[in-house]
């Protein structure tokens, strides 16, 4: 007889399974759902599927009274720009300064004490000085993200180029490479791979931050919206607004990955062999 | 399938509302000048005190977050939790969970304002941008402060802003316009830029603070009722003791001073016979049909809301709204008991 450690499930079985805890958590929603409903119609703490889809009919498909928007879109607009930015940002600085900080010594030892003290202050601990210092409009609210995801991309960053094999780096110094040379022909195309993951590996931290900023003081956005429909207790819009958040983190975080899969097809294969 | 049965049922359990008569109540209250002497009620013992002297037993639980509090009260946590007229009709009573005010408590005279940086007048608000929290009694206010100047929303920018870090805010450059309340209010006032061109004493008696309890739980236990309002009475009359007044500024968070300042600037109704008075002038409704028309505009009665009177208000003067639909019930019956000693 098979020990039960070694039973593979086949293919539709291992969908089957994995599909099994969702619709227990959905079963189990609908039927608190409906016994508080049956209690009173109009309770809002377990709305209905119905009063759900209303909902989003009502903040995604029809024009704002007040404002002729629709405020799905506007929310999801300016949280995708604020977080496309500074995740971006984030990137960017990451790969330089983890580059220069791995590859040359002497900016290493300047620089690498005080990022790794940096990365480890809570930024929210500090948010009230970071809107003295950035105000409360949409540049604090990206420098917040910028805050909290830089640094430990520069540090992820950084230790990987000096993980790279020493013997590689002197081969191509003994070809007559300068040290230019070196970072873009030898280590950045090397480094860009593992910056996807770490972006990746930010990318929940970034929303954390995003939402974070967007509770504090805001006009629109989807963290924004959560934190102002709460003061009513509208989980009709909370529910769906958290769903496609979750939605909204899987498409980037699901694209990174495709990304560094059709432009690093050997980091991907070296990471499977292992 | 049979556990899954058993599960939500517990949790239906859980998370239900019970109504029958019970002898064990808990009721829940958030920091604010007015609402302090809960504090004090439950520590002094007049609470169980009171309590004891209806055959029951009262829980008082301090929560920090003013909003999270009605929620739960609203989720049907607690049966009766403080908070103001407006929260009052846009929470529970949107959510249909029946409520009546049980006791009048005080109404804010100044501890609600709009405070503008450089600027002294209130009609130099025009085209500024506005930190405050959004769809608040704040909001309320502003929106008050307006109308007077014969202007309206569309001439300002309102930013949602916390309301832990609007004194942080108000310190930095782009924030030109605040609308809060106190402690946070005469904090801000502080800074020497700061401006008060409107607050809550120019709409005197429109931002209430109560105490709200679920009307089925009062109906069949009156005796609740009955302890929270001796008690409360009772507290009222320690309101003048200086021992007193410092315990509650020290747990509010400010010293004797400060508290008898945000004091100053609430008109508290210390004798029952007041609160009483209040509730049965036929002004209570004029303000309560404003509050609904400002929820309703700014879509806070809920989407099946048709108009402003969609839940109905009763008054003792008179109903405001859908007599069929009442959510909302200021009742000074037992106020009246302890205006006339029958408690």
């Amino acid at each position: 007889m098979k020990k039960l450690m070694n039973i593979e499930p086949s293919r539709s079985l291992k969908g089957f399974l994995a599909i099994i805890p969702f619709v227990l958590i959905l079963m189990l929603y609908w039927t608190a759902s409906n016994d508080r409903l049956a209690e009173n119609p109009y309770d809002k703490l377990l709305p209905s599927f119905t009063q759900i889809s209303a909902a989003v009919e009502r903040m995604a498909f029809t024009e704002d009274k007040r404002s002729g928007e629709y405020l799905f879109w506007v929310d999801t607009g300016a949280s995708l720009y604020r977080i496309c930015i500074g995740i971006g940002i984030s990137a960017i600085t990451g790969l330089l300064l983890g580059m220069l900080a791995g590859l040359l010594p002497v900016f290493r030892s300047g620089f690498s004490p005080l990022i790794t003290i940096v990365s480890l202050v809570p930024p929210m601990a500090i948010l009230p000085i970071l809107f003295i210092s950035f105000g409360l409009g949409e540049f604090a609210k990206i420098m917040l993200i910028i805050i909290g995801t830089a640094p430990v991309i520069i540090r992820d960053i950084q230790s990987h180029v000096r993980q790279l094999p020493s013997e590689m780096l002197i081969k191509a110094q003994t070809l007559g490479a300068s040290t230019w040379l070196v970072s873009i022909r030898v280590v950045l195309p090397q480094i860009m791979p593992r910056l996807i993951s770490a972006v990746r590996l930010s990318l929940g931290t970034a929303w954390l931050f995003l939402i974070a900023a967007e509770a504090i003081a805001a006009q629109e956005g989807l963290g924004y919206r959560i934190f102002l429909v709460r003061r009513y207790m509208s989980m009709d819009v909370i529910l769906p607004y958290v769903l496609w958040i979750t939605t909204l983190a899987f498409a980037m975080d699901f694209s990174l990955r495709k990304l560094s899969e059709l432009c690093f097809p050997w980091y991907h294969h070296q990471e499977a062999g292992k | 399938m049979k556990k899954i049965k058993i599960f939500t049922l517990i949790l239906a359990l859980i998370t239900s509302t019970n109504a029958f008569a019970k002898d064990k109540f808990s009721i829940c209250w958030s920091i604010y000048v007015g609402w302090m002497p809960w504090e004090y009620g439950d520590s002094s013992g007049i609470i169980k005190k009171w309590a004891d002297k209806y055959d029951i037993e009262i829980d008082v639980v301090q929560i920090n977050d003013y909003i999270e509090s009605i929620n739960q009260y609203t989720a049907g946590q607690f049966d009766a939790c403080t908070m103001t007229n407006m929260d009052a009709l846009t929470i529970p009573a949107a959510s249909f969970v029946d409520s009546t005010a049980l006791i009048v408590g005080d109404f804010s005279n100044g501890n609600d304002g709009v405070v503008l940086k450089d600027k002294t007048k209130l009609a130099d608000i025009k085209g500024q941008q506005i930190n405050l929290v959004e769809l608040s009694v704040s909001h309320y206010l502003l929106a008050r402060g307006l109308e007077s100047v014969g202007l309206s929303e569309r001439d300002v920018d309102v930013v949602n802003t916390a309301d832990a870090d609007l004194v942080a805010a108000y310190s930095t450059q782009d924030v030109t316009s605040i609308v809060t309340w106190n402690p946070l209010l005469s904090e801000i006032e502080k800074q020497p830029s700061a401006n008060k061109v409107f607050d809550s004493s120019d709409i005197p008696g429109e931002i209430i603070d109560l105490m709200v309890v679920h009307t089925d739980t009062l109906k069949q236990n009156p005796n609740f009722g009955k302890a929270l309002v001796g008690a409360w009475y009772e507290i009222m009359e320690d309101m003048s003791d200086k021992k007193v007044l410092t315990q509650l500024a020290t747990a509010s968070g400010t010293d004797l001073a400060g508290y008898k300042a945000q004091l100053a600037s609430t008109k508290m109704f210390y004798q029952a016979k007041e609160a009483v008075e209040f509730t049965k002038n036929p002004k209570l409704a004029t303000t309560m049909k404003y509050v609904a028309e400002f929820s309703f505009e700014h879509g806070l009665l809920g989407d099946g809301a048709p108009d402003a009177g969609f839940i109905g208000i009763q008054t003792p003067s008179t109903t405001i709204g859908n007599p069929q639909n009442i959510k909302l019930r200021f009742d000074p019956s037992f106020m009246q008991m302890a205006a006339d000693g029958k408690l």
